[in-house]
């Protein structure tokens, strides 16, 4: 079963990233627990993404597309990252998501991937 | 010679929960569960009035509730149409019939896992093991029963989608888990004693189905204290229930209670529980309080109530599991020994958030500061304590601790 983990972190996370002192321990954590997932053989897929600030969103309302600067909401914790991985169960996805840093800083939602949809009746 | 419809009637009673936790454990879809076994209850009246009773009726409708599942065709009359086939299968299902396994205990904890939210597992666990409709629950619960009946279908949408297994938690989980089972249990216990003790009736009966799940998780997981702790806890309580009222309805504190009106067979198997639990010689919540209120059923044997046995007790449980209910049981024990100042102390530390509610907290309080001398003080509280008793024979005898009243 696949299950989707949706890695939030706080801004204060995402600073650490170009901080010459603290990149390291922050990659460092990140790349353990990635180099766990793909020791045991669970990522389907997986990415991690460029700050908040480079998001930009879009929606359409009456035929005209809006653009927009910055996240679609404006929360304490944004999303950082997210991972497909392919375990038997809720409980073991759970456990993947807790060893993440984002769950040690932050919340990881974790989501079931929808079934492929049947092929449509002829 | 039972009818068809008492053999129905006993067999869904006493296989509800197993059978649905076969029909459920590997879809996950508990509703749909439900559905098919509501359809082969329906099907065996109409069957087992024609052809009489099956010699092993739950293996009947657990292959009717099969049946309907396989077809996925929700409709009326598909186990019906599976009724030849039953028949025709009823010689092969032997005189004590196939055994399946019991698998209760996976879905007891599916409905207490903590991706569940925490106010509905004890509903869910009400109506999938003891078949309580949601009318019913939702009355037990002061909720209207659309609205228990939405959250229950929530929920259930939740185990079938989430990728939640019915299986037991890993070794390492299983105290945390466990500890969540005992509380949704308990909680169905609260309920209907605090019903049991008022006007209302929604709750009265859930005693009884608490002590049913306490039981039925004794006889599934002999080798956890905590869960002979939580039946021996809900078998002290319940034998005392008779004594709580006089007869015009009176509510009358434990340590006046009429021993003689104390049911001496609960006691007794709560006091072996309690025994076989300690031989494990493993702390837990629900041992302790057991044990308090093992201490209270010695008095009528002693002649009096040993307060240093208490506060041993209460010391040990405010310690291990902090709740406001512990401190302020605690703080009652200190004040019967004459320690009111260490009592008020304790209280001082519950977050008043957390106090404002809990209505023991409050005549606790009023009983310390009136025996440090705080009478008006004192009475407030008593008076807040009112103020959140919904019970009439409780709110008569907290007015009986007013000091401003009294005679």
């Amino acid at each position: 079963m696949q299950f989707m983990l949706l890695l939030n972190e706080p801004e204060a996370e995402f600073a650490k990233r170009n901080d010459p002192e603290q990149a390291t321990a922050y990659w460092g954590g990140w790349n353990a627990f990635i180099g766990a997932m793909a020791q045991a053989g669970v990522i389907v897929k997986g990415d991690g993404l460029q700050g908040p600030h480079t998001a930009t969103t879009v929606r359409v309302r009456d035929g005209k597309r809006m653009v927009q600067d910055g996240p679609f909401a404006d929360t304490k914790e944004q999303l950082g990252g997210y991972f497909v991985i392919e375990v038997p169960d809720l409980d073991t996805a759970l456990e993947w998501a807790a060893r993440s840093p984002s769950a040690s800083c932050a919340t990881v939602e974790v989501r079931p991937v929808l079934p492929p949809m049947a092929p449509p009746v002829s | 010679m039972y009818s068809a419809r008492d053999t129905a009637e006993w067999v869904a009673r006493a296989a509800y929960g197993r059978l649905i936790a076969i029909l459920s454990a590997r879809s996950r879809d508990i509703a749909a569960a439900e559905d098919a076994l509501a359809e082969a209850f329906a099907a065996a009246l109409r069957s087992w009035n024609d052809h009489g009773v099956p010699t092993n009726p739950e293996a009947w409708l657990l292959t009717a509730a099969r049946n309907v599942m396989k077809n996925q065709l929700r409709h009326r009359g598909i186990a019906e149409a599976a009724i030849p086939d039953l028949l025709a299968s009823q010689e092969s299902m032997a005189e004590d019939g196939p055994q399946f396994p019991d698998e209760r205990l996976k879905l007891l904890f599916a409905c207490a896992h903590p991706a569940i939210d925490a106010g509905i597992r004890t509903p869910l666990m009400l109506q999938t093991i003891l078949g309580l409709d949601a009318a019913r629950i939702g009355s037990a619960f002061l909720v209207a029963p659309t609205t228990m009946g939405q959250r229950l279908a929530r929920a259930k949408a939740k185990i079938r989608d989430s990728g939640l297994r019915f299986e037991l938690p890993s070794q390492h989980d299983m105290p945390q888990r466990l500890s969540e089972v005992l509380d949704a249990i308990y909680a169905a216990f609260g309920i209907g004693w605090d019903a049991a003790a008022g006007i209302e009736a929604g709750g009265r009966g859930l005693t009884e189905e608490a002590i049913y799940l306490g039981r039925l998780l004794a006889a599934l997981m002999p080798d956890e204290p905590e869960v002979k702790g939580l039946l021996a806890l809900m078998l002290y309580c319940d034998a005392r229930r008779d004594a709580r009222r006089d007869e015009r309805g009176a509510f009358i504190s434990l340590d006046r209670q009429d021993a003689r009106l104390w049911k001496r067979d609960l006691i007794i198997e709560a006091e072996s529980l309690l025994t076989a639990a300690s031989r494990h010689a493993r702390f837990g919540r629900f041992q302790c309080e057991a044990a308090i209120q093992s201490v209270h059923v010695q008095r009528p044997i002693t002649g009096r109530t040993n307060h240093e046995a208490l506060l041993t007790l209460y010391r040990m449980l405010v310690q291990h599991h902090p709740s406001i209910g512990a401190k302020t049981g605690l703080s009652a024990v200190l004040i019967e020994a004459g320690q009111e100042g260490e009592a008020l102390g304790l209280l001082d530390t519950i977050a008043p958030d957390e106090a404002r509610t809990y209505q023991p907290y409050w005549v606790t309080r009023g009983k310390a500061l009136h025996a440090l001398g705080a009478f008006e003080q004192g009475d407030q509280a008593i008076e807040t304590a009112i103020g959140l008793t919904q019970e009439e024979p409780v709110r008569i005898f907290l007015g009986t601790l007013i000091s401003s009243r009294a005679i």
